[in-house]
């Protein structure tokens, strides 16, 4: 079985806040293949190693942002991120195609409601449509985009009882994209990959 | 004079032996020394006689062990505590008597007998169970709170004990009312300032006496150790310390009162002194040593004779005794709600009769209230009782609290409570600046420096802070040094910083130790002896105010913070080289001479570099930040997307 090494760059500024992203990540810690990279931790004063973050790139075959949706985008670090890491000439532009070929994607949660995202809901864009910024991002450096791994309604989430079910559906997703079992083409064709992971998921192989 | 050196010498041979053996099986030390005190005693006779005399020396060590934990206490936290004293305490004590009284009374006793027994047994051994709680770090558990309460009343209602128990030889009634007062000093008389006064005056005495303890210890301590630390003198202060302990004592015993309660009492006046951790430290070894004397002397006490002559009676009430206290003690622990392996641990520590015991069966004796027969049988109960206590905790440790921990696996909260407390030695400009961090965030810190106005100057704004030389051993471990998660030095001495972090890293490896460098040097002095984390006090400060120039210059703030950045990873990365450059070379003026000397240029070189931005336009690999893309570069995509054009 081919084994896939899975990138998690995670970002959350107040983690001992955090309801859902805190378990998600804890979850994503334990999955082997997969490493976990703590934005803030690692880089508290923003100061970020360019080096080193371009080498953990080129040895690994995924690439996810984990983040919780500030103002209909990441936290800034993973702006900061990108900023500095997806240099002209490593992730885009003459020789830069570092990155080319490697499934992007994000594993976010919203707190608006499902329906809030929605032309006729108050935030009146899908959040497909508010990601079209990372999906280009994805684009012009060459990465595969991936729908995002969404959850809404993040702030009662505890309160519904919907974390462990939340928490388990990530895991299978990374072990999915470890195993090399997610067949691109049907991920991509569904708005979020939430929910739908028997469309996309392959059995056996 | 030559019999005295013989006579210590074979206690002192006992102890070495006996106590470090019981310790390697797990026994603790209290075992030890009982051990020890059985086979100089009455297994080879090598003692005998004066084995009363010494107990009642002795029984200073219980003396300055209630000083000790009443430096623990502050009053705040014994008037926190009330309800658990009066309450736990007063129902033990209460219950226990009844019980025990209630038996004798089936035994056909006379109830007075029957009522001393009880009280007698309603008694459990401070110096044990306190000592061995500290020994295995009990003491913060709820268990041993709960367990400290009911000590603490016990200890307490000894003095009316004593003041009462000579009213129970009914016939002398009258002859005894005069005899109580004089008598209650204690129960080897000798001298005393209140025999033959009328009830009333007896009454102010005491009142006095209590009074002179407390406003002494609240006013008069602390100009008296300002006086003596003035001197720079340890052993002065070791003087002080003790004419302290020894006086109240005196004190005490002049009026009639328990000298156990008196130096208590002074120890929980001193408990919100900045001297206190100097003053534990000062008494800590006395305690120790008399101590285990004490319990050398109960070893030694035990009568082969009697206790084979009755060996089924005695050993049949002494677990007897046992069962029934430890039975009370769990009922209690329902009551009061104690929960889990503590419940266990209340019930099973106290299930003894104590060193109190001793002195009430004497003193009873000499009131003729318990025939002499029975006050021999009942000693040895006492003291097996005794014997049986580290066996009782052992029997907590292997086989109660490995249960718990299986169940209480889930929950792991409680044990967060305890965060562990940060020790800053050293509180000048540095270490204050630390302090203020860690109480902003509601860390627990206990701050110790040998300069008492600073320590005064910290006092007053609500700082913990102690009087003590940081570098001394005894007074790291009366800080609690062990239970300490980190200890921050920021003494002003070089040389003494060292030192403290290569003692420090070598009998606490699992403390954390942080400490301030005051140059490059010094800092690698700091890292060859093993610390943790090393700041130097100027590094950053310099840094910030270089780039406050750079910013006067007109550099915009936000490239001066990046070059800020740079020259610090800069830095970072040759530390490394640079401190085996350091400790490659040979001591001394020497050190800094030749390979050290190259590669410090080299450094500055790098940094330089670090610095200097490739300027030309377009977009330069060197400068790692935000750079623009070179002009024109969008010309190269077509309109497709990229991915297209992978083959």
């Amino acid at each position: 079985m081919a084994t896939k090494r899975v990138l998690v760059l995670y970002a959350h500024p107040s983690q001992h806040r955090s309801e859902v992203n805190f378990p998600l990540r804890q979850a994503a810690q334990e999955v082997e293949g997969v490493t976990l990279v703590d934005l803030y931790y690692e880089y508290p004063n923003f100061d970020i190693c360019i080096d080193r973050e371009q080498k953990r790139l080129l040895s690994h075959d995924v690439v996810i942002f984990q983040f919780p949706l500030y103002w209909y985008s990441t936290p800034s670090i993973l702006k900061e991120w990108q900023d500095l890491i997806l240099e002209y000439g490593f992730a885009y532009g003459q020789e830069g195609t570092q990155l080319h070929g490697k499934p992007f994607l994000c594993a976010l949660s919203a707190g608006g409601k499902a329906e809030a995202y929605r032309a006729d809901g108050y935030n009146h864009f899908t959040i497909g449509e508010l990601l079209q910024p990372l999906e280009q991002m994805a684009n012009l450096t060459g990465m595969v985009y991936l729908p995002p791994f969404a959850i809404f309604g993040s702030r009662t989430a505890v309160e519904d009882k919907r974390v462990a079910g939340h928490v388990e559906q990530y895991r299978q997703l990374l072990h999915a994209l470890v195993d090399d079992k997610v067949d691109i083409k049907a991920a991509q064709a569904l708005p979020i990959l939430t929910d739908n992971l028997r469309n996309f998921i392959k059995d056996g192989a | 004079m030559t019999s005295y050196f013989i006579q210590a010498f074979i206690y002192l041979v006992a102890a070495v032996i006996a106590v470090p053996l019981a310790k390697r099986f797990g026994l603790g030390s209290v075992l030890g020394y009982l051990i020890a005190g059985t086979v100089i005693g009455p297994v080879i006779g090598l003692v005998g006689e004066e084995t009363t005399t010494i107990q009642h020396f002795a029984e200073f060590g219980v003396v300055m062990m209630l000083f000790l934990v009443g430096l623990e206490l502050e009053p705040r936290m014994l008037w926190g505590m009330r309800n658990r004293l009066l309450g736990l305490g007063g129902l033990q004590v209460g219950l226990t008597a009844a019980i025990v009284m209630g038996i004798a009374l089936g035994f056909n006793q006379p109830w007075s007998i029957a009522l001393a027994i009880g009280l007698i047994f309603s008694l459990s051994s401070t110096a044990i169970v306190l000592q061995t709680f500290n020994e295995k770090g009990l003491t913060k558990t709820e268990g041993g709170q709960n367990a400290f309460s009911v000590l603490l009343f016990q200890d307490i209602a000894v003095i009316p004990m004593l003041a009462f128990i000579p009213l129970l030889a009914l016939p002398e009634l009258i002859a005894q009312a005069q005899q109580a007062v004089h008598t209650a000093a204690d129960h080897h008389e000798e001298l005393s300032l209140v025999a033959g006064l009328p009830g009333w005056a007896y009454g102010l005495v005491i009142t006095a006496s209590i009074a002179a303890v407390v406003v002494g210890g609240h006013f008069l301590s602390r100009p008296l150790f300002k006086f003596v630390a003035g001197s720079g003198l340890r052993e002065i202060f070791t003087a002080t310390a003790l004419m302290l302990v020894v006086g109240i004592a005196a004190l005490m015993s002049l009026v009639g009162l328990s000298p156990a309660l008196g130096t208590f009492i002074a120890g929980v006046m001193l408990a919100n002194s900045e001297f206190r951790h100097e003053l534990e430290s000062n008494i800590e070894p006395f305690k120790g040593l008399l101590l285990g004397l004490f319990f050398i002397t109960v070893g030694a006490g035990i009568r082969f004779d009697v206790l084979f002559g009755e060996f089924f009676t005695i050993i049949g009430l002494t677990l007897a005794v046992i069962a029934l206290k430890a039975a009370v003690l769990f009922v209690l622990a329902l009551i009061f709600r104690i929960k889990g392996s503590n419940r266990w641990l209340f019930t099973l520590s106290l299930a003894q009769a104590g060193e109190f015991g001793f002195v009430l069966l004497s003193f009873s004796t000499q009131n003729h209230v318990l025939p002499a027969e029975i006050v021999q049988t009942l000693s040895l109960v006492v003291a097996l009782s005794m014997f049986l206590t580290p066996g009782l905790f052992i029997l907590f440790d292997k086989v109660i609290l490995p249960r718990y921990e299986r169940q209480s696996n889930q929950r792991e909260e409680d044990v967060i409570e305890e965060k562990g407390t940060v020790i800053i030695a050293g509180i000048g400009r540095f270490g204050q600046i630390v302090n203020r961090v860690l109480v902003a965030n509601g860390v627990k810190t206990v701050v110790l420096d040998h300069q008492a106005d600073q320590v005064d100057n910290l006092r007053r704004i609500n700082t913990q802070a102690y009087f003590g030389d940081a570098t001394r051993p005894d007074l790291l471990h009366t800080a609690g040094v062990e239970e300490a998660a980190m200890v921050v030095v920021a003494i002003d001495n070089q040389e003494a910083s060292v030192e403290l972090v290569k003692y420090l890293k070598h009998s606490f490896p699992k403390v954390k130790v942080l400490a301030r460098a005051f140059d490059r040097g010094h800092g690698y002095q700091l890292r060859q002896a093993g610390a943790d984390v090393i700041e130097s006090e100027t590094y950053h400060s310099a840094l910030e105010l270089g780039a406050a120039a750079m910013r006067e210059f007109g550099q915009h703030p936000f490239l001066v913070e990046q070059q800020k950045n740079a020259f610090k990873r800069a830095e970072d990365a040759q530390s490394d080289e640079l401190y085996a450059a350091w400790n490659d070379e040979s001591e001394g003026s020497e050190r800094y001479d030749n390979n050290y000397v190259k590669l410090f240029m080299a450094l500055e070189e790098r940094i330089k570099q670090a610095m200097a931005f490739d300027r030309s336009d377009g977009h330069s690999m060197a400068e790692r930040s935000w750079t623009p893309p070179p002009k024109g570069y969008a010309d190269q995509f077509s309109e497709d997307d990229p991915s297209s054009k992978e083959s």
